[in-house]
């Protein structure tokens, strides 16, 4: 038996049991985070939210999927079927694909490659394919419009959260998230995290992840007021629901980096505690709960304030922070410099 | 074994979708194309051992330039009787470039004879346990840094000179100042007045 997990068919079939087990873990999440996201918004509106489906409704997702399912796949005429087909599935694909660098502890991870945060930036940088796609085979004026604003919203923040990672790369000395989070490890628990140190890269950190994922305050590629639902407005049913896992998928991704770069990914907050996946799975479900409670409370941003947010604040910001970050490096500071002190 | 197998599917598909953009009818089907041909090359460029570049590839040209390429597709109005037309006067040159390409792989792949220390230049990185992200980064910022920065320079030239020359100022544009629109509060657009009857306010 023992040599049978060496040979080349064992190795195939260990990769594959892992890569289904990250994909479960998400899906898995997904189907209560789009729950907890309802559950929240609703608590903040005084309404009641989802709660006929099962316990406290905690099967409505489950409903709502066999509802997306079942129902019948319109391609509107004048669509370019290929694409219009494609686009979803791109979509859904991709959000999946950039959870094959995401480590949950230490050597919990598929693919431990060297420049693991390049890659996950990379494949986010294609999600915005999806969007385009869609929206221009729809042929659809609503449609259009939407996917144009959301490729110049995701091609604008990709840049910014480019040299907001810089910054972080710098301290560390590697592109390895693995490597990442080991350089928080600190005598100082919570306070030995690159939240501290970088505090401003956080915050804009956390505003582009909004920015990139097209969530409120930033969903004007959907905007329902204006362009009904921009670039899904003809979409339905299956193909409707891959965009949505889609999207969900790339939140909870921007929640797993957040963790990772600013909060010391599955280390414990308090020295003496044991660290484990679990503190990164807890960090994870927080930001989710943080990007709940930003979609409830913060009204919707107009268009050309979110460009100008976007490339005349959080850009040269984030610019002016790889430099500055980059001399404190440069002197050697403790806090920057986790390279030199072999973290 | 495997990586033979895996280089021969990327290059196939490199190759395939290569034909793909020149023969579809449809541009944005096009871009679309280039764009498979590229994340093609990106594998490629993996087995290689080559994963900074590759993501770099993937970052630059993928994410960002054939997106805005796609961009400007998708907008344009193609007249495609008057391309197939300008194609027709065209295709000599293109024959004839083609052709020079093919005789410099020809004599590269028969005649060619490199010097004896050109293999060893192009190998992998010394010592074999550094990145090559990180051997990239020592020579880069080291020796090369002059070049590194004259290269920056010109793009920022291009990219000056490129709006400089498409930048126009129209007159009578409606703008939005975001600054005076966050500056005004109630006690500056809104007054209550006292307006005496028969009067009227001036």
């Amino acid at each position: 038996m023992l040599e049978f997990w060496d040979s080349y068919l064992g190795t195939f079939v260990i990769i594959i049991a892992q890569c289904i087990a990250v994909t479960a873990f998400v899906m898995i999440s997904l189907i209560f985070l789009v729950y907890a996201d309802r559950k929240i918004w609703a608590a903040v509106q005084l309404r009641r939210g989802p709660n006929v489906v099962g316990p406290f409704g905690l099967l409505q997702s489950f409903a709502d999927f066999l509802k997306y399912v079942f129902k019948e796949v319109v391609i509107p005429a004048g669509a370019d079927r290929s694409v219009f087909i494609i686009a979803p599935l791109i979509s859904f694909v991709l959000a999946i694909m950039a959870w094959a660098v995401i480590p949950f502890s230490e050597n919990w991870v598929l693919a431990n490659i060297n420049v693991g945060i390049l890659y996950v930036f990379a494949i986010s940088s294609l999600e915005v394919y999806g969007v385009i796609m869609g929206g221009w085979a729809s042929n659809s004026k609503y449609a259009f419009l939407g996917s144009l604003r959301s490729a110049a919203q995701m091609i604008s923040y990709e840049v910014s959260i480019g040299f907001i990672i810089i910054g972080i790369l710098v301290s560390t000395g590697s592109l390895n998230l693995t490597a990442i989070v080991m350089a928080q490890d600190g005598n100082y628990g919570f306070f030995s995290w690159y939240w501290l140190p970088h505090l401003p890269m956080a915050v804009l950190f956390f505003v582009s992840a909004l920015a990139e994922t097209n969530r409120p305050p930033f969903d004007l590629p959907e905007a329902e007021s204006e362009l009904v639902a921009g670039y899904q407005v003809e979409y339905s049913s299956t193909l409707f629901l891959l965009f949505m896992v889609g999207e969900y998928a790339t939140i909870f991704l921007m929640c797993a980096l957040m963790s990772i770069l600013f909060f010391g990914g599955w280390l414990s907050p308090i020295p003496g505690l044991p660290d484990g996946a679990l503190w990164m799975v807890g960090k994870m479900a927080f930001f989710f709960f943080l990007f709940a409670m930003v979609k409830a409370i913060v009204p919707r941003y107009r268009y050309d304030q979110l460009m100008r947010l976007g490339w005349k604040v959080i850009l040269p910001v984030s610019l002016g922070w790889v430099a500055v970050s980059g001399f404190f490096a440069h002197l050697g500071w403790d806090a920057y410099a986790r390279f030199a002190i072999g973290g | 074994m495997l990586f033979t197998l895996i280089f021969y599917f990327f290059s196939l598909l490199a190759i395939g979708s290569g034909l793909m953009v020149v023969f579809s009818r449809n541009p944005v089907h096009a871009v679309l194309w280039l764009i498979l041909a590229f994340l093609s090359a990106a594998g490629l460029f993996v087995i290689q051992g080559a994963e900074f570049i590759a993501m770099l590839l993937i970052i630059v040209y993928v994410g960002a330039v054939a997106v805005l390429f796609l961009f400007v597709v998708m907008m344009l109005d193609v007249d495609f009787a008057t391309l197939k037309a300008g194609m027709a006067r065209y295709i000599p040159l293109g024959l004839l470039i083609g052709a020079v390409f093919l005789l410099i792989l020809g004599i590269e792949l028969s005649e060619w004879n490199s010097s004896g220390i050109a293999p060893d230049l192009r190998q992998a990185i010394q010592p074999a346990d550094v990145q090559n992200t990180v051997a990239l980064g020592n020579v880069i910022y080291t020796e090369y840094v002059f070049l590194f920065q004259i290269a920056g320079l010109i793009l920022l030239v291009a990219m000056i000179g490129a709006i400089v020359l498409t930048h126009r100022k129209r007159e009578g544009v409606k703008k939005q100042d975001v600054v005076s629109q966050m500056y005004r509060d109630s006690t500056k657009s809104v007054s209550l007045e006292d307006v005496p009857s028969g009067k009227g306010l001036s």
